[in-house]
């Protein structure tokens, strides 16, 4: 699994990538109670807003870890917000995308880096 | 990222720490947002058992009549108040708005009566223009004194009295909005049966450096839990409570933001004592002629929540805003998002069909009548 500095997980398997926010984002988010999932189809470049979550306080963005298609979302957080703050690295997963270049999630953070940034 | 170094701090700031909250600045203090329960499980705990608030941000001040005449305080605050403070009894305690010249609200208040003075709470951002207002005015007949050294606590929720009982046997026979100064586990202080959530509650006055053992002796009773500033705000939503710097300002009329409640009959046109407040003129004639905006709650029919700033349009497409919403969240206990706003009156009624834009999308969102759900007090 690799990780970006805004907080999200993405996880490659050939040429798609699960991606979903990870558990310190979750925690400092705090309880969602609202998800907005993009469209399958949609194609996003690295850095696009691609979702968006709410929690009781504020709105905060879910960028494109990568550019890439949209293939498959998850109706089920959309449907009941707090999966993901429950199981943010698992169940909790946003959407799937098709990788416009396969070798980008490598230059993603590994965990260590990932650790080191939120201390 | 520290905006907190030049935050004050509440004589309990470090008990939130200890208990886990995520300290924010708020009105220039360091106030809990929330704590690690979370602001929904916080929510809930209030609706359906009991919260605890620290609230010590918000102002204490004494009006105290130079003649000792209790009367004479509330006749000085009538200049500035378009309430009935003369026929407020000692241990009673009402709302009401400061009002400016233009009939736009310098702060909203809770007035209480005690034997020879008047205790107003105001609120936090607003405390040091509000004294200065007040001694400008009332100087001549009224001391106006800020209580620096207080805390304020409330307990809000079904289980409240269960909380305080035992610590204040005296506060069983409060009614709503009573004010008694009482002693609470020996400790002296001022408790009204009130607050900002819509749940039966009380607000505990005490000298600051005893509010620490008094909140720990509430903490330790099991239905109790700390709720911080996130919780506080969609409980007052749900409840259709006004939110100072949202909600109602300087340029927003007691009319125009459906206040008119707070406004007896005593103090409008042919009572007994009409006017005679900042601006009565305007809002006289808008008491009886209405107004041409008003505030009103707003129920989104989607669940995304639809927060302050966001404009109101009458059509899904094109068109010039005809409204803005100005405070907006999620509702846990009413289960969706829930905000208000101002309107063009002719499009205040509740269930009138609108749309707001949130991410350039507009959504469909319906007037509501306030508040979106009922409140709870203990009037008998």
């Amino acid at each position: 699994m690799k990780y970006t500095d805004d907080h999200e997980w993405v996880k490659a398997d050939g040429d798609t990538a699960t991606v979903g926010i990870t558990s310190h984002a979750a925690e400092q988010l705090g309880d969602l109670v609202f998800v907005e999932l993009p469209e399958v189809g949609a194609t996003f470049s690295k850095g696009d807003t691609a979702a968006t979550v709410e929690s009781v306080k504020a709105a905060s963005d879910i960028l494109a870890p990568v550019d890439g298609e949209i293939t498959e979302v998850n109706e089920a957080i959309a449907e009941d917000p707090s999966i993901v703050n429950s199981d943010p690295q698992g169940k909790g997963w946003f959407f799937k995308l098709k990788l416009a270049d396969a070798s980008a999630v490598d230059a993603l953070m590994d965990e260590d880096a990932y650790k080191a940034l939120i201390g | 990222m520290d905006e907190t170094a030049a935050l004050r701090k509440t004589p309990l700031h470090d008990l939130h720490v200890e208990l886990g909250a995520t300290m924010v600045g708020f009105a220039g203090y360091e106030m809990p947002v929330q704590y690690r329960t979370g602001v929904l499980n916080e929510h809930r705990r209030t609706r359906n058992a009991c919260g605890l608030f620290d609230v010590s941000h918000m102002g204490q001040v004494v009006l105290r009549p130079r003649s000792r005449t209790l009367a004479d305080a509330a006749r000085a605050l009538e200049r500035l108040v378009p309430a009935n403070v003369v026929g407020l009894k000692p241990g009673r305690q009402r709302y009401g708005l400061l009002t400016n010249e233009e009939g736009g609200i310098i702060d909203d208040l809770m007035i209480a009566a005690l034997d020879d003075h008047l205790l107003l709470v105001v609120n936090a951002a607003r405390k040091a223009d509000d004294v200065a207002h007040l001694r400008k005015q009332l100087s001549d007949t009224c001391e106006v004194e800020e209580l620096t050294s207080r805390a304020l606590i409330a307990v809000q929720g079904p289980r409240a009295l269960d909380a305080l009982g035992p610590l204040a046997p005296e506060v069983e026979d409060m009614r709503f909005m009573d004010v008694v100064t009482v002693e609470v586990a020996d400790v002296p202080c001022i408790v009204s049966r009130s607050g900002y959530t819509g749940e039966d509650g009380f607000e505990i006055s005490i000298p600051d450096d005893r509010a620490v053992e008094i909140a720990r002796s509430l903490l330790g009773y099991r239905a109790v839990g700390p709720v911080g500033l996130g919780a506080r705000d969609s409980l007052r939503l749900e409840a259709g409570l006004c939110l100072y710097g949202n909600d109602i300002d300087m340029k927003t009329t007691p009319v125009e933001a459906a206040l008119e409640w707070a406004i007896p009959k005593v103090r409008r046109r042919g009572g007994e004592r009409e006017g005679g407040f900042p601006g009565a003129r305007r809002i006289l004639d808008e008491l009886e002629q209405g107004t041409a905006r008003r505030r009103v709650g707003l129920k989104p029919r989607g669940k995304a929540p639809v927060r302050e700033g966001a404009q109101l349009y009458a059509e899904e497409e094109g068109g010039e805003p005809v409204g803005r919403v100005t405070s907006g969240s999620f509702g846990p206990s009413v289960g969706g998002p829930v905000s208000m706003g101002y309107l063009p009156t002719e499009m205040a009624e509740p269930g009138t069909g609108l749309f707001a834009e949130v991410r350039k999308k507009r959504l469909p969102i319906d007037v509501h009548a306030l508040p979106f759900r009922d409140a709870r007090y203990e009037k008998d």
